[in-house]
């Protein structure tokens, strides 16, 4: 009986967005760790992208009021967990896409430290582009310019553990 | 050291309880203070990229003391609001570098502050910190080890920034060098406190709780030492002792102030939810 449960909270989460980042949902941002219900209790465990965005409340609210519409929870508690942390390759592929499509190119893989990261701009895929600042409108991302397409752009911040 | 898992875990030693206390409060009034300075830069700092990065930094720094204060809230010490908002000076365990004014002037009366100061303050803060956070992966508390290397994560960036803008305005000599050179010595005269861990220090490290103070403070001599060297900056100077101490409630008039300006709208309507 758990299972299915727990498969219709997921989906349930796949149309929960972050409040910024209005297209990508917080499953494909790799925030969510874990789901467990308890007769018709549900937890959800989410790791938090940066310890002091301001948008997690409104996350929490969000995830919460879409768990508790799942017919057979009463009730859902979200608590934010910092092990394992949380880092941008946790970014699943569709979250990758659909970055791109929003205009926010995804996070560089493999970042190899002090080394400068290459983006490709998210509108003509050039790889010709700079970085005009590594701090952006929110903690999350970087803003970029396109030498090719001179369009400027923002970055999702790769997140490591170093 | 066996590791200790959760707030209860901990409350069964009284002196391994105590310990962690005090270090909370240290990690957490210091990113607290700092943020605060940092936040009285907004739309003044020197170019409009350096605001959008300063803030961002700033609401960091602002994060990091709020994950600090959840572990004392879990700890029992009070609410994280509480602890931010209705603690007085003399129980609070920030250094007193941090809490200086920025500059001449406030936010709000012809604000003239001292970006040298600021660069050489928060890279110097920064360089410590990091070395703090890389002893904290080895915590014996769990919460804090799992805060540590998250908070690490974004420290990254803010060390990468300070260090570019230190480098940068010393190596551009002139003018820029003339100014950092008196903020280093502004700034060195009044860093011992930064690098205490207070008198239960001792205590920290027995518990596995952090390093030991000398060894961290050897660590960042050795680090800030290297970028004089590189820097062509001469030999480190010795660390001058102070007359007080933040880390045992010990501060100045300038905290009081900021205090005072920081609770001012928590203290009109302290129910309020925010």
């Amino acid at each position: 009986m758990d299972a299915p449960l727990k498969e219709q909270i997921t989906n349930a989460l796949k149309a929960v967005t972050d409040p910024e980042i209005p297209v990508v949902s917080v499953i494909d941002l790799g925030m969510i760790e874990g789901i467990s219900v308890e007769g018709t209790k549900a937890t959800v465990q989410v790791l938090p992208t940066f310890v002091g965005c301001p948008a997690l409340e409104l996350i929490r609210k969000k995830i919460k009021d879409a768990v508790e519409k799942v017919r057979g929870i009463d009730y859902a508690e979200v608590i934010f967990i910092y092990n394992p942390p949380w880092t941008s390759d946790r970014i699943t592929e569709m979250g990758r896409k659909r970055l791109k499509e929003f205009g926010i190119a995804p996070p560089p893989k493999l970042l190899e430290k002090e080394k400068e990261w290459s983006v490709d701009c998210p509108y003509c895929g050039s790889s010709y582009t700079l970085m005009e600042n590594v701090f952006g409108p929110t903690a999350c991302r970087s803003i970029f310019y396109c030498k090719h397409c001179k369009n400027p752009f923002e970055a999702m911040k790769p997140v490591f553990l170093n | 050291m066996t590791s200790v898992k959760n707030a209860l875990e901990a409350r069964q030693n009284k002196e391994y309880v105590s310990a962690l206390t005090e270090l909370l409060f240290q990690l957490a009034d210091d990113d607290f203070i700092l943020a605060f300075r940092g936040s009285e830069w907004l739309g003044l700092a020197p170019h409009i990229e350096e605001d959008v990065a300063f803030s961002s930094i700033t609401q960091n720094m602002m994060g990091h003391a709020f994950m600090y204060y959840q572990l004392l809230e879990q700890l029992g010490e009070g609410t994280v609001d509480e602890l931010a908002h209705e603690r007085s000076g003399k129980k609070r365990k920030n250094a007193i570098m941090l809490e200086k004014v920025n500059g001449l002037g406030t936010y709000l009366q012809s604000p003239k502050f001292d970006w040298a100061f600021t660069v050489v303050r928060h890279y110097f803060y920064d360089v410590n910190k990091k070395i703090k956070l890389d002893c904290l992966q080895d915590c014996s508390y769990e919460p804090l080890k799992h805060a540590a290397i998250n908070i690490r994560k974004e420290q990254y960036y803010h060390l990468v920034h300070w260090e570019t803008w230190f480098k940068q305005l010393v190596k551009a000599g002139g003018e820029a060098k003339t100014r950092m050179m008196v903020a280093v010595e502004k700034v060195w005269n009044e860093f011992d406190d930064v690098l205490s861990l207070g008198p239960r220090g001792e205590v920290m490290a027995n518990y596995q709780l952090i390093d030991r103070e000398d060894v961290i403070r050897q660590t960042f001599m050795n680090t800030i030492g290297d970028v004089f060297e590189n820097l062509e900056l001469g030999p480190l100077p010795k660390l001058k002792e102070m007359k007080k101490s933040g880390r045992i409630g010990e501060h100045t008039e300038d905290l009081e102030k900021a205090l005072a300006t920081l609770t001012e709208v928590y203290k009109k309507e302290p129910s309020s939810s925010w």
